[in-house]
Formats: structure tokens, C-alpha cells, sequence
């Protein structure tokens, strides 16, 4: 408050002049917790009954209705479907023989370390191609048209080039995770608010200070969308190549296995094969990338909760 | 009261926040170069507080760019104390760093320690009556609020001149208000030169010591008060409506002149 030697004319001016500061907080804290919007987490068992129970529910109508087709003889012959408890025992058999972990790692491993390959290239071919304008008008267009190119149409080239092995392998990932990935930074840059720039630069964020606090932390949900394409493209390339090109040396990876099963006429292996293809992708979508994407997005406030 | 946040006092050689001389801005429009800003000459006296009106498109937003140095004038020079802070009408705050991390920023960038720039940055939200907002997300935050946090960041600039571009155009007028009185006790108690720039004569009364009133097409200063009335102000006390009166009919008249051409 007042100190003694203020006059007193002094000492009332401050007095209201500190009252008015104390109404004006008392105000300000009034208006803050109007507008305050209440953040709660759902329960799990909402999140449940939403997100994880209707996909369980249609899995279950798909099995019903497959078995169905076999117990009303609508199909009859086992080579064209068979039933799903044989391709039960086809998975039951691999994992006695201690060969269905072998088989989805040896995808995998080659898919991850694909992949990883892929973002090591892409991410700084991205950087360029968005920073570099002669870059960009010299292979923004190329890139961006590879995406619409299916990545088996590199497998022929791969196997003459590189011959029946591992780095074939790979650079077919490569051709096919590479253009997702730079592009999905190109378009995350090009998307950045020219404000976030500006404002950037008045704080003296300006050249690599600029694109390290600025440019790719706001590029980074394109990014992350460039990214999950990519795992989708290396996967499906892998895919592609491994039903190609099997080869004894290679290793039995889910696409060599898919491809026994045809050469051994066995559709339950193929339906185990499709099965196991499928569920990689989903798994890895759905143990990686969607929760990555979603913290990303929902600290940014850009996820609509529903 | 928020008696650790430095005072940004004048450096001892320098009479001047900004001196803008004989500045001149066009731009390639489509029929030939536009004159936007035509010879406009203006001092901010170091702590001064000026607002800077004018009506929308005269040129503003231009002339405060230039004064933050993101864009250089057709001709003329301008010369300012040390690099401003500038505030805009969105609040511009990076959405993927939370209040707290966005004033962090802005000190890093300055130069100041890792280990004070977190007591320093809720020293800076307490200046803006936001303690305790240090984890909020920009989402989190009110519109009123994310001004407070904008402006919190670039007092974190430690920077001698404050260029506010329209920052409060947007928010309704009860919040609009009460960040009035902030600005003008934080401007008071941090001793900052602003530059404040407004198309709202009654918002410019109620802040400035001086308001400057630019012309449209090519932006010119038409004329400038010098505003006495006491601060703490109200905008609806009496002597803040009856200058703005009298600066709203030169406004006006400034406006209607291009009706008759
Ligand atoms: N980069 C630019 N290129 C061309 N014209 C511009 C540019 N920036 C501003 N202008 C023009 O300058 C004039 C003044 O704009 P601005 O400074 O934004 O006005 P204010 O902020 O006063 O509303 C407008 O007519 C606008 O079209
Ligand atoms: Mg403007």
C-alpha cells in the first residue's frame, strides 16, 4: 500500500487506481472461467461401445456368414473356399511347427527396415524439393506422379538389376515409400501459415533457426500423413515383390508364402497368407501410426472429438 | 506487483523507439504500381505510447510490417531501437507448444539462459494475469486469453518497441475492454514504446498519449492529437467520446474526399 511520506492526494489516486487494477483481474478471471471449456477424457467403456465393438461385431457377421455359405452347401467345393475351421488348423499347424512367427518376421523385418531406409531418404529429398525451387521444378512433378505408379512395375526392373535377393527387395520398398514420404512433407511445408512465418521471423527465427522452430513443427501433421502412406506403399511393394521374386535363399515371408500356396494348390494356406498380410498392415497402422497421428493432432486441438 | 520484469528503458544514445523519415511503400498492382504509403514522416518517443488510425486498406498493416522489418520500404528510411516485437490480429501462437513453451521460445530466440527461461516465462504469463496457463494448449485458451499469451510473448522479446497490428479487433467488446486496462497498466509498469495500430477511433483515444490519423490511397498523415486525458481511461468517460468525435468528423471527411473524386 501507500507509503507514509505520499501525500494524501497521492495516496487516494493510487488507492483507486489499485482498486481498479483489482476489479479488472476479478473481471478478467470471471471472463477466463466463462469461456473455460471443460477437457474430460471418455470412458473406456464408451470408447469401447464406439470404436472397438462394431468392428469386432462385423468381423463375427463376415465369419457367420462364411461358414454359412459351406454349411448350406451354397459353396461345395473346398479348393474354391474352404471352411474356416480349416484355415484354423492351417494357422494352428504353423504355429505347432514353430514357422508362423518366422514368416510374419521375415516380412516385417524387411518392411521396418524398408521403411526406415525410406524415411532416411525422403525426409531431406522432401526438405529440398519443398526449400529448393529449381529442385522442386525439376522433380516436384516426377515425384509426385511416382505416387500414382504401382510399386509392383518396379519389381521386373529390381530383379535384372539386382538379381533374386534382399537389396532387390528393398529398393523396390524404396521406389514405392520414398515419393510418399518427401511428398508428404512438400505438402506439410507448403501448408504452413504464412503468419506462423512471420511471426517466426520477428522473433528472429529466420534460416535454419526458421525451419528448425517453425517450418517442421507445423509441417509435421502432413508429415505424419506422408509417413503412414508410406508404410502402406512399402508394405503393398513388398508384397509384390516377394510373390515375384520367391526364392528358396529369400526365406518364406507371408508373400512367398502366399505363393507356395498357390503352386501347392492349398487354399487354406492362401487364406492364411491373405490373413496375415492383412493383418500386419492393420496392426501396425493401428499400434503406430493412428496413435501418433492422433497425439499430434489432438494437442494441436485439430481433432474434433465425437 | 510483477516488480521482477525489466524495465525496457531507453538506451542512452538513442531519443528515438522508431523515427520513420520521408517513407514512401507501392506495390505492382494490376494497372501499373500502386502508391500505398506517400511520404510519411513519424517519431515514437522512447515509452511513448501512439496509436496509429486509419480506415481499412490505407495502408496500416503496411507501414507496421515495415516498421518490424519484415518488408523494406519503396523509399525513405526507417530506424527503430533495437529489433521490435509485433503483435498481430490473430494471435499467430504455434499451436504444437503449449502457452508456457511459446514464450519459452520466444526467449530462447533472444538469447536468454536455459535455466531462467522457465521462470522467466511464468513471471511473464503472471503479467498477463495468466498463472497457471503455463501447460494450457493454444485450443485450450479463450480468445482473450490467447491475446494475453500473444502479447506475453512478445514482451518476451524484451524488445524497446511494441508494433500491435489490430490485435483486439476480433474479440467482443466486454473482453475487448478489460484488455484495455492491461495494456495500459503492463504498458505503464514495463515502461515499453508501442506502436498500435486500429481502425477504431474510441480504442485509440482510450489508449494513446498521441494518435496519428493516415489519409487512404496513397496513405499520408492527415493529422495527429495529442491526447491529456488522465489514464486510467474509460472509453466511455466524456473527454475520450469528445475527441473522438471531433477525430471521427476529420475521418470522415478524409473518407468522403474520394467519394468526389
Ligand atoms: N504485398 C502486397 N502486394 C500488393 N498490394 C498490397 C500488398 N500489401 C498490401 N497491399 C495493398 O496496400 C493497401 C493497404 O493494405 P494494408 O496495409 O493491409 O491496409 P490496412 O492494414 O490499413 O487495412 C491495400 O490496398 C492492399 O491491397
Ligand atoms: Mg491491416
Amino acid at each position: 500500500m501507500a507509503s507514509s511520506d505520499t501525500k494524501s492526494g497521492l495516496t487516494d489516486t493510487r488507492q483507486a487506481r489499485s482498486d481498479g487494477n483489482l476489479q479488472t483481474a476479478g473481471l478478467e478471471a470471471g471472463l477466463d472461467a466463462l469461456e473455460n471449456v471443460a477437457t474430460t477424457r471418455t470412458p473406456f467403456s464408451v470408447t469401447f461401445r464406439a470404436k472397438i465393438l462394431p468392428p469386432l461385431i462385423a468381423t463375427g457377421v463376415v465369419l457367420l456368414v462364411w461358414q454359412a455359405l459351406i454349411t448350406f452347401n451354397v459353396v461345395t467345393d473346398p479348393t474354391k473356399l474352404p471352411s474356416p475351421g480349416d484355415v484354423a488348423t492351417e494357422f494352428k499347424d504353423a504355429w505347432l511347427e514353430g514357422k508362423l512367427l518366422g514368416y510374419i518376421w521375415t516380412s516385417v523385418e524387411r518392411g521396418l527396415l524398408g521403411f526406415l531406409l525410406a524415411l532416411a531418404i525422403g525426409t531431406p529429398l522432401g526438405l529440398i524439393v519443398a526449400r529448393v525451387k529449381f529442385v522442386r521444378a525439376a522433380i516436384g512433378p516426377v515425384l509426385s506422379g511416382l505416387q500414382s505408379l504401382p510399386s509392383v512395375a518396379w519389381v521386373p526392373p529390381a530383379v535384372l538389376w539386382l538379381g533374386l535377393n534382399n537389396s532387390m527387395m528393398y529398393a523396390v520398398i524404396l521406389l514405392g515409400a520414398v515419393p510418399s514420404i518427401a511428398n508428404g512433407l512438400v505438402s506439410g511445408i507448403d501448408q504452413v501459415p504464412p503468419l506462423f512465418l512471420r511471426a517466426g521471423r520477428t522473433m528472429g527465427a529466420t534460416g535454419w533457426k526458421g525451419a528448425w522452430h517453425i517450418v517442421l513443427p507445423a509441417s509435421l501433421p502432413g508429415y505424419l500423413a506422408g509417413l503412414k502412406q508410406g508404410w502402406a506403399f512399402s508394405w503393398r511393394s513388398l508384397m509384390a515383390a516377394e510373390i515375384i521374386a520367391s526364392s528358396p535363399d529369400l526365406g518364406i515371408g507371408l508373400g512367398a508364402l502366399l505363393e507356395n500356396g498357390r503352386n501347392a494348390s492349398s487354399m487354406p494356406m492362401i487364406f492364411e497368407a491373405i490373413f496375415l498380410i492383412l493383418f500386419v498392415g492393420i496392426a501396425v497402422d493401428l499400434l503406430v501410426f493412428s496413435p501418433l497421428e492422433r497425439r499430434v493432432l489432438r494437442s494441436r486441438g485439430l481433432l474434433v472429438k465425437s | 506487483m510483477a516488480t521482477a520484469v525489466a524495465k525496457a528503458g531507453p538506451a542512452e544514445s538513442v531519443e528515438y523507439a522508431a523515427r520513420i523519415e520521408h517513407v514512401s511503400k507501392s506495390f505492382a498492382g494490376p494497372v501499373g504500381r500502386q502508391l500505398v504509403l506517400d511520404d510519411i514522416t513519424l517519431d515514437v518517443a522512447p515509452g511513448e505510447f501512439v496509436t496509429l488510425l486509419g480506415a481499412s486498406g490505407c495502408g496500416k498493416s503496411t507501414l507496421l510490417n515495415l516498421v518490424a522489418g519484415l518488408d523494406d520500404p519503396s523509399s525513405g528510411s526507417i530506424k527503430t531501437d533495437g529489433r521490435p516485437s509485433l503483435m498481430f490480429q490473430e494471435h499467430a501462437l504455434f499451436p504444437w507448444l503449449t502457452a508456457g513453451k511459446n514464450i519459452e521460445l520466444a526467449l530462447k530466440l533472444g538469447g536468454v539462459a536455459k535455466n531462467d527461461r522457465r521462470e522467466r516465462a511464468e513471471e511473464l504469463l503472471t503479467l498477463v494475469r495468466l498463472q497457471g496457463s503455463y501447460d494450457k494448449r493454444v485450443h485450450e485458451l479463450s480468445g482473450g486469453m490467447r491475446q494475453r499469451v500473444a502479447l506475453a510473448r512478445a514482451l518476451a522479446q524484451e524488445s524497446r518497441l511494441l508494433l500491435m497490428d489490430e490485435p483486439f479487433a476480433a474479440l467482443d467488446a466486454i473482453t475487448r475492454d478489460v484488455l484495455h486496462d492491461e495494456l495500459t497498466r503492463i504498458w505503464a509498469e514495463t515502461g515499453v514504446s508501442v506502436l498500435f495500430v486500429t481502425h477504431n477511433v474510441r480504442e485509440a483515444v482510450r489508449l494513446a498519449q498521441r494518435v496519428v490519423l493516415l489519409s487512404s490511397r496513397p496513405g499520408r498523415i492527415a493529422r495527429e492529437w495529442t491526447v491529456e486525458i488522465p489514464q486510467p481511461r474509460r472509453i466511455e468517460d466524456a473527454p475520450v467520446a469528445e475527441l473522438s468525435i471531433e477525430i471521427t468528423e476529420q475521418l470522415r471527411g478524409e473518407i468522403r474526399r474520394h467519394g468526389q473524386q
